[in-house]
């Protein structure tokens, strides 16, 4: 027996033992699937809610006490609703159509590329800030910042994407929109430059953070090769290192995206929420995730309109699914090329 | 390094707790909120409970009634919550409340679930309400017709100078689809759709907000939130509204409420299930009470009119 033997990981093996090594090995696979069926559901229930947008209707509901005088003198959506009732949504119409309007007086539409338009171009704007300040943030952090100061300024950025994001929206009503409105010269700042900003403060974290990880990932032999050339820091981070970890950090940019196109709440309450199409950044816009947050609250269970607010949720999903897996594959080939 | 990581979270940390117990010291102890505002479901009612859903115009004051009541009646437990006035329908069909509050009526979709499910729906109003149609003071327009409103926004209108009024492009602000003051606006002033360039403001403090910095804005609000106690509040203009070309504009006030003059004017409803039982009804009853009343209009809301209190009267089984 060596000494090693005698710590608490090499006791003899008995039927007991055996018993209890199974059943954490049960309890821990069934952890990790866990994550696995819960994304499973989600997808099945998504993609369920969505087929019935464009395929189950409502039926008409019949005269419901009305009479006739009073049925005419319905708003037209209404009216249909009791003699026709409501068909279900057609593709054409869903990725083909810039008007959102399931409540709508005299004619329902369910087009969403005004919201489309809204989200790619708040998440994009927050990129473009996000991006330079964050990768810059970590070359810093991880190439020429003291020791003293990394270990200070990482957990404080970290801090910051613990903040929750109503607290940022509400930020950007009360300090950014005002601020904005008066850079601009107009008389608000709800608008999707207000939104990207927020946003851009919002996927700093992330993008530092993986970023510096992947930064401080280059092998040291990199860097020393560079200063054996007689390349200075400035150089070699900007030619040597950066590129190299260019996969990670792209990976960072990503998962930032991710977080930017699904946020919900900073969105609602600092972009303005008009639903038209989106012509310039000073426009008010409103976003896929706002769209679902202010109306699934009050539409009633089952009905064409709530199928589709689900419809629009899986092409959210479909969105930060396609992010993700890019990142995925992107981290994963930074990774072998440093294993 | 593990231990300046350590020291900085930690000093952070202590350094947000000074500042929260800096700022508490400076404010007043929060009052003890009486009575229930987040009520547990329960499908199994008690008898002397009561739950209340829906409108959130309607939640402050229908909270004000049932905590006026409670008081009298400690043996009643009246619980209420918001969500929309569609909300608390739903739940009235669901069967899991017993008043449902809402700022519209019933729609024909509603009412047909409601067959279905066996329930009766009846009507009961106990306050009034006006929609006020606000701008920036320096906006000189004295007045608006229905229609003319109606054409602002359903963005038919783009500058002021169609309505008559200054030349600035008009900027629209209204409320979110989920409100019941939205639905009504929609049916009862654009009868038709809003222009997709309406900016949809989280609630009304949210409109008046807006308004009070944009000199092209116009937006529609609860009387309440820009005349509490009957003063309109600073940094806005309330317009008069004249009901078609060529009538008077009204401006809102307790007797053009009341006489509906004012031509947007809705009723506070609330649903229930059949006639009240007992319990119901003396809570109904006390609504609409001098009492009951002078709380409505504490709130900034007007009192039910003669014909609708008399509608009302006949829900309950008896003079109040």
């Amino acid at each position: 027996m060596t000494d090693a033997c005698r710590s608490a990981f090499c006791r003899r093996s008995t039927p007991y033992t055996r018993f209890r090594e199974r059943l954490m090995h049960g309890l821990f696979g069934l952890a990790g699937l866990s994550a696995v069926l819960i994304l499973l559901g989600i997808f099945i229930l998504l993609a369920i809610m969505t087929a019935k947008a464009f395929t189950q209707g409502e039926p008409p509901l019949g005269s419901a006490g009305l009479t006739a005088r009073e049925i005419s003198e319905l708003p037209p959506t209404e009216r249909e609703m009791l003699t026709i009732g409501v068909r279900p949504i057609s593709t054409s119409n869903f990725l083909g159509s810039a008007v959102w309007n399931p409540t709508s007086y005299v004619k329902r539409s369910y087009g969403i590329l005004a919201m489309l338009a809204s989200t790619l171009m708040v998440t994009l704007l927050a990129l473009l800030l996000a991006v330079p300040i964050g990768v810059g943030a970590a070359a810093y952090l991880s190439e020429f910042a003291p020791h003293r100061v990394r270990e200070v300024v990482k957990p404080l950025i970290e801090i910051l994407a613990g903040i929750p994001s109503v607290v940022v929206g509400f930020l950007g009503i009360v300090v950014l929109g005002p601020i904005l409105a008066r850079i601009f010269g107009m008389p608000n700042g709800l608008n999707a430059v207000n939104g990207g900003v927020l946003l851009a403060i919002m996927s700093l974290p992330t993008i530092v953070s993986v970023s510096e990880d992947a930064l401080k990932a280059v092998p040291r032999s990199y860097r020393e090769a560079s200063y054996a050339l007689g390349a200075n820091r400035l150089l070699t981070t900007l030619r040597v290192v950066v590129p190299s970890a260019l996969s990670g950090i792209i990976a960072a940019v990503m998962l930032g995206m991710g977080r930017a196109i699904g946020e919900t709440m900073t969105v609602l309450m600092a972009t303005g929420n008009a639903s038209a199409f989106p012509h310039g950044l000073l426009d008010s816009v409103r976003t896929l995730t706002a769209t679902i947050a202010i109306e699934l609250g009050e539409v009633p269970f089952g009905t064409v309109h709530y199928h589709a607010l689900f419809a629009v949720g899986f092409v959210l999903f479909v969105l930060t699914l396609v992010v993700n897996v890019i990142s995925d594959v992107v981290l994963h080939r930074h990774q072998a090329r440093y294993s | 390094m593990k231990d300046i990581r350590k020291a900085t979270v930690l000093g952070f940390f202590i350094l947000a707790l000074g500042i929260g117990v800096a700022c508490s010291k400076a404010e007043p102890p929060a009052p003890v909120q009486a009575g229930e505002s987040q009520a547990a479901p329960a499908p199994k009612l008690e008898p002397k409970a009561i739950q209340i859903r829906g409108s959130d115009s309607e939640l402050n004051v229908v909270q004000a009634l049932a905590e006026a009541y409670m008081k009298q009646n400690p043996n009643v437990r009246i619980a209420v919550t918001g969500g929309g006035s569609g909300t608390g329908i739903a739940a009235l069909l669901n069967k899991t409340v017993d008043i449902a509050n809402s700022s519209r009526n019933i729609k024909p979709a509603e009412q047909a679930t409601a067959q279905a499910q066996g329930v009766q729906p009846v009507r009961f109003v106990f306050s009034m309400d006006a929609i006020a149609v606000i701008v920036h003071p320096e906006n000189k327009l004295a007045s608006l017709t229905i229609e003319q409103a109606g054409q602002i926004f359903r963005g038919e209108f783009k500058n002021w100078k169609e309505a008559k009024g200054p030349n600035l492009p008009i900027t629209r602000y209204g409320r979110q689809s989920n409100s019941g003051t939205y639905e009504f606006f929609k049916e009862h002033v654009l009868k038709g759709d809003f222009s997709s360039d309406v900016r949809e403001m989280n609630g009304n403090a949210q409109i008046v907000e807006s308004v009070k910095q944009d000199k092209g804005g116009i937006g529609y609000v609860a009387a309440g939130y820009v005349l509490p106690n009957g003063k309109p509040i600073d940094g806005v203009r309330i317009l008069a509204m004249s009901p078609e070309q060529g009538k008077d504009p009204v401006a809102i006030a307790p007797d053009t409420v009341a006489n509906m003059t004012y031509p947007i004017v809705r009723s506070f409803n609330q649903y229930l299930n059949g006639k009240p039982n007992a319990v119901l009804d003396g809570f109904l009853k006390f609504e609409l009470s001098p009492q009951g009343q002078k709380i409505v209009t504490e709130q900034g809301f007007f009192p039910v009119t003669p014909e609708l209190r008399a509608m009302s009267e006949q829900v309950c089984s008896g003079a109040p």
